[in-house]
């Protein structure tokens, strides 16, 4: 049997330094990704450190307007939090689109965030995967990639990011506090995750064993009014094919500001700069809507198995504008 | 044959054993307590097609806790023609997935990882598994299959389907396609394997004891009697669970290594995929030539279907066909590819599932070519006997359940036209389709019943209950066979200790079974009236009796029918589905019992929903295996995806199908739901989907 150890520590610095000790530990949230994964023997964890009570659990309100999210917080509770409903609308909508309630009763905010890739290949030991065994190839990229990305892509990797509430984080322009065995930071949401490149291993940017203790949302008066709109092959209990969350301010007919991102097109959320660039300031429409789409998606270089992605994910963040502007038909 | 008069029959009984399972009281297999087991796993094979050239389990075998690590080299030689059957016979591998090795252990994790540590060194061969390669013209991999049911033939063929066809006034000629389709039952293959000197004791999750009775003992050159087959729950099956397979000789053979100890092995849901069978792809092409008024003048259905290099199954999917409409030109062909895959197998109506999605599609084709309600069209070719068989029907309303439906589902308000209704960016359509699955009577059962003289009944059959309600509505037959009521009724089933049984399939259950107690029950009343005067002596009576031959079967040709019915919604800018209303009216006989009867039906057309839309087995041509293969992968619908589900049948009075007037439910519920839906996409869009599943980006605009 594959044995490991399961700690507990009394502080958050006591984390950090069990698994500073353990190159091959690791943490442990609600566990609904990462004990899959071990059952999987895709995770071969030695040391698992439980931080889901350790780190904080609360909803709480910054004095700069913005919202703390605790890392221990269950998808459950973040998702019905009335702060988080009123002011943020997205992110509750994201979260309750995603896995099942027994599922975001257990799992964490943290945990979400960090949750791996779900290409077949990977979570099979007995096919080649660059992320799970760097050097042995990519098998969705001749393969099934149906579900995977078309922005960002890498030789090695074409997986996406599976997680929801990370797109709506993204879009918020969302901030992680982390503590580390080389003390505190803070990492913004659209840098936290990488693109694959060469080291389709890594994720994201945490260093082993830096713990995620809390998630802060910056004020944004306007995504009191914002969307998460989630398109997959069954109407629930599914990954997404593609998602787009989003926030429109629109006064005049002119476009003050906007926050735009895709879930299910790349290794990371991604932040659809390029198109919000478009439209700040210009008039709000269908048109400059799909212009838009248009130019963030112009690097799009999918496989054959998901180049409808293209489309789809173009359509989607029309409609999605659209449903803002005129609310939802 | 003498029909019985319904009493019990008709109501709506809760399930006799609803109390237990909800109270989780009632036991599964691999939850019967057994003192200090031994659990099992299997190593299964990375290559599609080859030789093992070594294997070292010295590793596995080292680890604390094994105590067997079972190869081709140590395990049992087993005396088996049945090519899945033959577990760790040689080297040579047949499919992806295939068992290869086992470890026996003190825990199952143990188990599981020492399976992980053995080493099986391979010499790979190009594999074949690219059913979509295999077109006829290019025939080398394809034959035609044995016969399933041997009043069905594989080919069938009458008049000039060509000539025919290049006179019509109206032709339609397309390829349709089903994929591959996994079970998924909830409760996985289970066994608890226990061998001592008397035989082997089985307590296993399956649709016939008596089946696996005879499977294994042959293996293992055992009397039939040496081996004991318990089942009284099963947590679904639909299918995959009628003949034996490899996960039970496995079980047993380890039970033999460790003799004295039960051996408990469950399959994981992974390994489900490519060990206990599916539904397999097909290929279909119909042509259909029709006169302008839309009556048919040739019909013709040709299907390609894959089988494995070890046994041979073949879903008949055009068995359906021949039955359906008259035209005096028709053909049916069959085929199968023997390619490097695993056995398919049964999978809820074979055959008509997916056959009646291509023919059924294809009528609605004709219908729009013709310019004719496709309701009208399926009446004009309304046959007065059954076209193949040139019998009469022994009841046939199709066109009643037709009518019906389309009366309850408001389709005479239906524009024609499609892309014609449209609500807030969803396109809105709807579709119809034909259903139907033949009366069967399977061979092989027998009933005993017991009297006692205080009035009960103990009525002993070797059936199984796969969650059907099989158990309610058997003794709602003994009761009314026995002119009783349903608490003097002791029916006891799931064990091979009783007399054996046909297997649970085949919409057969009731009829197979219920024909035997009411012949056990009219010779116990024949013997009660001329040996013990009417009244039942002290110690009892008991007789058993076979399931009779039906007398009937030369004169009438014996089918259920159906018609459903779907609303569907299309996203105009994302090709999202819903399926917001299905409706689905039958006519299966007598219904003995209304709950459980509805459910099955209206299960059946549930999965027909997922089947449309959902699931698919996704093969990789390169590695030979399933890579969606857990349920977070492969798509079954949930509930957010299953709208308003109509259910209705109506009144049938057949008096030759069996003494009870049934004609079984199990499996019609499923048949023509995907055309239907696909017939209602058209509708809603325009397009025209020949391949299941219908995914959003099918539809999806450019
Ligand atoms: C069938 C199924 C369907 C699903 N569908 C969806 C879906 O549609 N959308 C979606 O977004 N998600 C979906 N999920 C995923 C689910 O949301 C994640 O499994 C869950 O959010 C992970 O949280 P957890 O707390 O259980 O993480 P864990 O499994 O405990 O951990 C995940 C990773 O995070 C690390 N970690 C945990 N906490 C910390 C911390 N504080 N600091 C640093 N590292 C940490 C762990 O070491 C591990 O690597 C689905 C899951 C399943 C099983
Ligand atoms: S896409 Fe990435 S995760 Fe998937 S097989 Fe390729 S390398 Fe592995």
């Amino acid at each position: 049997m594959r044995t490991f150890r399961y700690e507990r520590a009394s502080t958050t610095s006591g984390a950090v330094a069990l698994l500073a000790e353990a190159p091959h530990g690791a943490f442990l949230g609600g566990g609904t990704n990462l004990v899959d994964l071990m059952k999987l023997d895709v995770a071969r964890p030695d040391l698992l450190v439980d931080v889901r009570r350790l780190t904080s659990d609360r909803v709480e309100e910054l004095s700069n307007g913005g919202v703390r999210i605790g890392a221990g917080v269950s998808n459950s509770q973040l998702a019905a939090d009335p702060l988080i409903r009123r002011r943020y609308p997205m992110l509750s909508q994201a979260l309750l689109s995603g896995a099942s309630g027994q599922l975001r009763n257990l799992a964490t905010a943290a945990g979400n965030l960090l949750q791996r890739t779900r290409c077949p290949y990977f979570q099979d030991v007995t096919t080649p995967c660059n992320k799970r065994e760097p050097g042995t190839g990519c098998s969705a990229i001749e393969g099934h990639h149906r579900d995977l990305a078309i922005l960002g892509t890498s030789p090695e990797c074409v997986a996406t990011h599976p997680s929801d509430l990370a797109v709506a984080l993204v879009a918020l322009d969302a901030v992680v506090r982390t503590e580390g065995p080389d003390g505190e930071r803070v990492i913004p949401m659209t840098e936290l995750h990488r693109l694959p490149g060469a080291e389709p291993q890594r994720d994201t940017v945490l260093r082993h064993g830096e713990l995620i203790t809390a998630i802060d949302l910056p004020p944004l008066a306007f995504a009191a009014c914002s969307y998460f709109r989630k398109i997959r092959d069954r109407a629930s209990y599914a990954f997404a094919l593609v998602t787009v969350a989003a926030a429109i301010d629109v006064v005049d007919g002119v476009v003050r500001d906007v926050r735009i991102a895709f879930g299910g097109v790349a290794h990371k959320p991604w932040r659809a700069i390029k198109a919000e660039e478009l439209l700040r300031g210009g008039p709000a429409g269908e048109d400059q809507f799909r212009r838009a789409a248009e130019a963030e998606l112009a690097d799009a270089r999918p496989l054959a198995g998901n180049a409808f992605k293209v489309p789809l994910a173009r359509n989607t963040m029309v409609r999605t504008l659209l449903d803002l502007l005129e609310g939802p038909r | 044959m003498s029909t019985i008069t319904p009493r019990a029959m008709g109501q709506a009984l809760d399930r006799l054993d609803g109390a237990d399972k909800v109270r989780g009281l009632a036991r599964y297999a691999f939850e019967h307590p057994v003192d200090h087991p031994a659990y099992l796993f299997p190593v299964q094979s990375t290559v599609a097609v080859g030789r093992i050239t070594g294997i070292d389990r010295s590793q596995a075998s080292a680890q604390p806790g094994v105590l067997a690590v079972l190869t081709y080299h140590n395990a049992p030689r087993l005396s088996t023609e049945d090519g899945e059957l033959r577990v760790l016979q040689s080297d040579e591998v047949a499919f992806r997935g295939q068992i290869v090795a086992a470890v026996i252990a003190e825990t199952s994790e143990i188990a599981r990882h020492a399976a992980s540590l053995v080493r099986v060194d391979y010499e790979g061969r190009t594999h074949n598994v690219d059913l979509r390669a295999e077109v006829p013209g290019h025939r080398e991999h394809l034959r035609v299959p044995n016969e399933v049911l041997p009043l069905f033939p594989m080919d069938t063929a009458e008049g000039d389907v060509d000539a025919a066809m290049a006179s019509a006034a109206v032709r339609v000629d397309e390829v349709y396609s089903t994929p591959w389709y996994t079970h998924n039952a909830l409760e996985p293959h289970t066994t608890i394997a226990c061998w001592t000197e008397e035989g082997f004791t089985l307590h296993l999750s399956t649709q016939g004891v008596t089946g696996i009775q005879a499977g294994v003992a042959q293996a293992f050159r055992l009397d039939p009697s040496q081996v004991r087959v318990i089942s009284p729950h099963v947590g679904g099956a639909f299918g995959s669970k009628v003949y034996p397979r490899a996960d039970v000789v496995l079980a047993a053979m380890a039970a033999r290594s460790v003799p004295g100890r039960p051996v408990k092995f469950a399959l994981t849901r992974q390994q489900t995929f490519s060990l206990t069978g599916y539904r397999p792809p097909t290929i279909q092409r119909v042509r259909l030539g029709a006169g302008s008024d839309g009556r048919l003048t040739a019909i013709d259905h040709r299907s390609i279907e894959q089988t494995s290099k070890l046994k041979e199954f073949a879903e008949h999917s055009t068995r359906a066909t021949p039955s359906m409409y008259a035209a005096p030109n028709r053909g049916t062909q069959q085929w199968v590819a023997e390619l490097d895959v695993p056995t398919p197998t049964i999978m809820r109506a074979p055959g008509e599932a997916s056959g009646m999605f291509a023919l059924e599609s294809a009528m609605d084709e004709l219908a729009i070519a013709c310019g004719l309600d496709p309701i009208e069209l399926r009446i004009r070719n309304e046959p007065d006997t059954h076209p193949h068989f040139h019998l009469p029907f022994s009841s046939r309303n199709l066109v009643t359940c037709l009518r019906e439906g389309a009366r309850r589902f408001g389709w005479e308000r239906r524009d024609p036209t499609p892309r014609a209704r449209r609500e807030g960016g969803w396109l809105i359509g709807t579709g119809v389709a034909a259903a139907t699955y033949p009366v069967l009577r399977l061979p092989g059962s027998k009933a005993t019943i017991r009297a006692d003289a205080n009035g009960r009944y103990a009525v002993l059959i070797a059936a199984v209950d796969i969650g059907t309600g099989t158990r309610t509505a058997l003794t709602q037959v003994a009761a009314d066979a026995l002119q009783a009521d349903v608490e003097q009724i002791d029916l006891r089933l799931g064990d091979t200790a009783y007399p054996p049984a046909a297997e649970e399939g085949a919409s057969a259950g009731i009829t197979s079974w219920g024909a035997a107690i009411c012949a056990a029950a009219d010779q116990l009343r024949q013997r009660l009236a001329t040996e013990h005067g009417g009244t039942v002596p002290a110690d009892g009576l008991e007789i058993t009796a076979d399931t009779p031959e039906n007398e009937y079967l030369k004169q009438y040709a014996m089918h259920s029918f159906g018609a459903q019915f779907a609303e569907v919604r299309v996203h105009e800018e994302t090709g999202e589905i819903r399926v917001p209303r299905q409706l689905g009216v039958f006519a299966c006989g007598r219904i003995v019992n209304p709950k459980t009867a509805r459910s099955q039906l209206l299960g059946g057309m549930a999965w027909g929903l997922s089947m449309s839309l959902h699931e698919q087995s996704v093969l990789d041509l390169r590695f030979g295996h399933v890579v969606n293969h857990d349920l977070a992968q492969y798509h079954i619908s949930s509930n957010a995806d299953i709208g308003a589900v109509e259910v209705h049948w109506i009144e049938e009075d057949d008096p030759y199908v069996n003494p009870m007037g049934t004609k079984g439910v199990g499996e019609i519920g499923i048949v023509g739901v995907a055309a239907a839906i696909a017939n209602a996409v058209y509708h809603a869009t325009g397009i025209r989907i020949r391949d299941l599943p219908i995914t959003l980006d099918k539809l999806l605009p450019g």
